[in-house]
């Protein structure tokens, strides 16, 4: 019986085989889903390779020292990427200096004492503030801080802290600090969000627990749940930072644009996203359009290790408060 | 529901691309110097209401810029301050550049100081503050110039050109030949080593910069200066007078280049002789393709530039540009000849 | 003081001063919209939104192109961006093995990491140089690189979120993988996927850095896809570093608009997605 039955069906070709399994769709949804995901990776790998070739004349001729020369002369053809290395991390620091205490402030207020409905709102609205483009408050910025920083905040600074080399020169408005204010503001919404959520995760019993022993609403916070989160509110503020690195229209319109290294805050400087705003659509030469690419490799590399320590940092904190459980 | 969203999208993507096909104009796409932004954007304006199927897009990008985009070939011709030198010649193999002097200009040196609106300015003067040794405004150099003005005790803020540019050139260029320290130091070109300063992206960067900016100062394309009401000094020139820039004052500085003009178009006359010539004057250049593979953009570009010698030449004084002098007129004429 | 009281003290002091810097960061929401609100609204007329830019000096002149033109580079951001997006996250979740995924992942993340300046180096060098022109397509490619990694991430997200049980009930019923996918997972899981999309939309609609030297700028209507476009976020740049207040004024407006359409992009997609939550609940 079962050799009549095998007899019975005619043997299908390897090719009408192939057709009807295309037929049934799921061989060609794979390959197709594939093809796409294929060209994510193929495009970010093809994104990373011309970089480097296109960096070459300038690596070849500047090799190493380019991180640490502070020439950048595009008639001698001499280029060194140390301005705009310490421009990007100086505004980004003193971004994270003013933005880290009234961030990590606000996400502990929205967490622990804020009734849910109030905290939702103003994480709602908070979260906004991340959409807010960044020519955007660049616009804001050149009329409205600029000139406080001007006319108020600056003098201030000078008259009161003058002494300080931070201080020094001219208030010009424009310049490390003003670029580093801006950046805090648009750094607030990334660390308030996922410290919020972090703090959020941190179990009830560990505050109940330190109230128990006593402690007061505030030293339960601070002393114990905000260190239980911190792996979470750290990883939300290398977040911040790999933003802040990255931004380009908003500093450029307030940092001054100066290619010399000063080490007064107030002073103007250059970061190296603004730098290749500025200069990439003319560089002329091979060599100084080859430092730029360098420079925007150099940005990339510092981000990539930033958000790969992010989320280290982040996978941490969510593992270990379930774990504990 | 995705597929009805693609193709929605398609079908709207199709419908741009066939209108496009049908469009009657072809625009001509060109970018370059700031300087003379504002006279090119009014003669593209004009030339089209006159013949409606040539639209010209010129992005006013920097003189360096231009030369870049039309070195890549992403722009069909491209607008300088600075001429082009002979190793930005050779890299395109194309075809030849031709210079085409389209209007003089004076970049002035413009200043936010309230109280003060007209300033002297020597030539010594104008370096010491660029190169940072005159860092006050009321420092001795700037109040033997100006024995009458109110200067006060306020930093001065000195703002000069982000991007490669060739107001930059030109006024790097006087600097160098009136100021030995400058030309060793710092030197001429359209990007150059500040030694101070903020920096702004185009003429109109440096002009909003230096008007928002009290106690600063710029150089920049006068007619910004003009029409932001902006301060501008008068500069000493080479024949010891302290000359404003004005329509006679850049006439008179491209009085002896009208006479010799180089077969290439390629001059520079800052600090030019003169009792009344503006020294940080300048002729600006279109650069264009010595042949096209396109005819219909070589007979749109011929009849512009045709137009922009002569009817294009009149609105010059009207935007505190000068027209070209009529013997270089007559040299470009032939060289629109030249072109294939 | 005694300890007890110092300790009472400082919890207060710094309980209070917690919910000052949450006030500090919310209140920094509405004093931006107060500006746009202020200084742009007075703006918004009718020549803003239908004439072409003029030249300084000349009133009467709007952004119409800039509205436009960001509109077109948007769409091929998502005709490029929303599909391999989509498609790519459907592999992750329901194809993919397990070393293939994970480089697609790894690169993903990374693709999201570049900074926006340096997709614009990319992009002049692959679409632009190639096409010897400035281009709506290569702002669109550009743009396109940033949404591609939300897309992916949210796709993949929310399909995985799908219990298997849903798939394998598909599977039982005789359903091929495709139809599964298609007919059952994915509009199970629409709500999520399109609120990555319109995040996605959201996220470069802003974008100005990538677009400096690709699409560049055009006084006039860009007629083909193949010439440069005027956008609102370069022309905001542009208007706000000038000199004249006529521009400012613009810069303002545009500004305005821009953040309109962002922000009523991205409470659009919590809206759709709180939705979508609150449906699959009950």
């Amino acid at each position: 019986m079962a050799g009549t039955a095998i007899i019975a069906a005619p043997p299908q070709p390897a090719a009408q085989k192939f057709i009807k399994r295309l037929r049934d769709g799921d061989k060609a949804a794979h390959l197709i889903t594939l093809i796409f995901a294929a060209s994510v990776f193929l495009v970010t790998v093809f994104l990373i390779f011309e970089l480097w070739i296109h960096s070459s004349a300038s690596r070849g001729k500047f090799g190493l020292g380019f991180l640490f020369t502070t020439t950048w002369d595009p008639n001698a053809e001499n280029f060194g990427a140390l301005p705009f290395i310490y421009g990007t991390v100086l505004t980004s620091f003193l971004a994270l200096l003013i933005s880290v205490p009234l961030a990590v402030g606000a996400a502990i207020f929205l967490s622990e004492l804020a009734p849910p409905k109030l905290s939702n709102t103003c994480t709602f609205l908070i979260e906004l503030l991340a959409a807010v483009p960044s020519v955007i408050y660049g616009l804001l910025a050149i009329f409205t801080l600029v000139p406080l920083m001007r006319s108020y905040v600056e003098p201030f600074l000078k008259k009161t802290l003058g002494f300080l080399p931070l201080f020094k020169g001219p208030a010009y408005g424009f310049g490390y600090l003003t670029a580093g204010l801006i950046l805090a503001i648009m750094t607030f919404p990334f660390i308030i969000s996922i410290s919020r959520e972090s703090l959020l995760s941190v179990p009830r019993e560990q505050r109940e627990a330190a109230l128990a022993l006593g402690a007061t609403k505030w030293e339960s916070t601070w002393q114990v749940v905000v260190p239980y989160a911190r792996l979470g509110i750290i990883g939300s503020i290398f977040l911040a930072l790999a933003r802040a690195l990255g931004e380009t229209m908003a500093v450029t319109m307030v940092i001054g644009n100066d290619t010399t290294i000063h080490s007064s805050l107030i002073a103007p400087g250059y970061t190296i996203a603004a730098i290749i705003a500025n200069e990439f659509a003319e560089a002329t030469s091979d060599i100084h359009h080859d430092a730029l690419v360098e420079l925007g490799l150099v940005l990339f590399l510092i981000t990539i290790i930033l958000n790969a320590s992010a989320q280290l940092l982040i996978l941490a904190t969510t593992k270990k408060g379930s774990k504990r459980d | 529901m995705t597929n009805r969203r693609l193709s929605i999208a398609f079908t709207a993507i199709s419908a741009l691309v066939a209108g496009g096909a049908i469009a009657s104009a072809d625009t001509i796409n060109a970018a370059g110097a700031t300087f003379p932004a504002v006279i090119y954007q009014k003669w593209f304006q004009e030339y089209h209401k006159a013949h409606s199927d040539v639209q010209i897009n010129y992005q006013a990008i920097g003189s360096g810029a231009g030369i870049k985009q039309l070195t890549e070939g992403t722009v069909l011709f491209g607008a300088s301050d600075v001429p082009m030198t002979d190793e930005q010649m050779s890299k395109i193999t194309k075809y030849k550049v031709f210079h085409f002097p389209t209007v003089l200009g004076g970049v002035v040196v413009t200043y936010n100081l309230e109280g003060v609106p007209s300033l002297n300015f020597s030539p010594d003067t104008i370096a010491g503050i660029f190169l940072g040794k005159i860092a006050n405004w009321n420092d001795a150099a700037l109040k033997k110039d100006n024995p009458g003005a109110k200067l006060p005790d306020l930093e001065i803020t000195v703002v000069h050109r982000a991007e490669a540019s060739g107001t930059s050139f030109v006024f790097t260029d006087y600097l160098s030949k009136i100021s030995p320290e400058w030309k060793s130091k710092v030197g001429a070109g359209a990007s150059v080593n500040w030694p101070k300063g903020l920096g702004g992206k185009g003429n109109e960067g440096v002009a909003g910069t230096v008007k928002g900016t009290p106690g600063s100062i710029g150089y920049v394309e006068l007619l910004y200066a003009v029409q932001n009401k902006m301060a501008y000094g008068a500069v000493k020139n080479s024949a010891g007078e302290f000359v404003k820039p004005d329509f006679d004052t850049v006439t008179e500085a491209a009085a002896g280049a009208a006479k010799n003009m180089p077969a290439d178009f390629r001059v520079s006359i800052t600090n030019a002789p003169g009792k009344k010539a503006y020294p940080i004057s300048t002729f600006t250049w279109l650069l264009i393709p010595s042949k096209f593979d396109n005819a219909g953009q070589k007979n749109a570009i011929v009849g512009f530039l045709k137009w922009m010698l002569t009817d294009g030449q009149k609105f010059a004084q009207g935007l505190s540009y000068a027209p070209l002098p009529q013997p270089v007129v007559a040299k470009e004429e032939k060289q629109i000849g030249q072109i294939q | 003081m005694g300890r007890t009281q110092r300790r009472n003290l400082l919890n207060n002091v710094m309980l209070a001063l917690t919910g000052v810097c949450t006030f500090l960061t919310v209140a920094v929401l509405f004093v931006i919209l107060g500006f746009l609100l202020w200084n742009g609204f007075r703006s918004l007329d009718w020549n803003f939104f239908t004439k072409l830019p003029l030249s300084p000096g000349e009133t009467g002149g709007g952004l119409a192109n800039a509205i436009v033109g960001s509109g077109i580079t948007i769409l091929i951001a998502v005709v490029i961006g929303v599909p391999v997006g989509f498609f790519g996250g459907v592999y992750l979740a329901e194809f993919g093995g397990k070393t293939f995924p994970m480089f697609v992942r790894y690169t993903a993340d990374l693709l999201n990491g570049v900074p926006s300046i340096v997709i614009g180096i990319f992009a002049w060098t692959v679409v632009v140089v190639p096409m010897h022109t400035f281009s709506a397509w290569a702002g669109g490619f550009a743009l396109s690189l940033m949404m591609i990694p939300i897309g992916l991430r949210s796709t993949e997200q929310f399909l995985r979120a799908i219990p298997s049980s849903m798939r394998e009930g598909s599977l039982a019923l005789g359903a091929t993988k495709t139809q599964t996918i298609m007919k059952v997972i994915v509009p199970a899981a629409r709500q999520g996927i399109l609120t990555g999309l319109i995040l996605g939309v959201a996220r470069v609609a802003g974008e100005t850095a990538p677009l400096l030297f690709t699409s560049l700028n055009n006084q006039y209507w860009s007629e083909k896809l193949t010439e440069p476009t005027a956008t609102l976020p370069v022309m905001i740049y542009k208007l706000a570093i000038s000199p004249y207040d006529d521009w400012h004024r613009q810069a303002w407006a545009a500004g305005l608009v821009l953040l309109g359409l962002v922000l009523i992009a991205n409470i659009a997609a919590r809206w759709v997605l709180a939705r979508g939550a609150a449906v699959q609940r009950g």
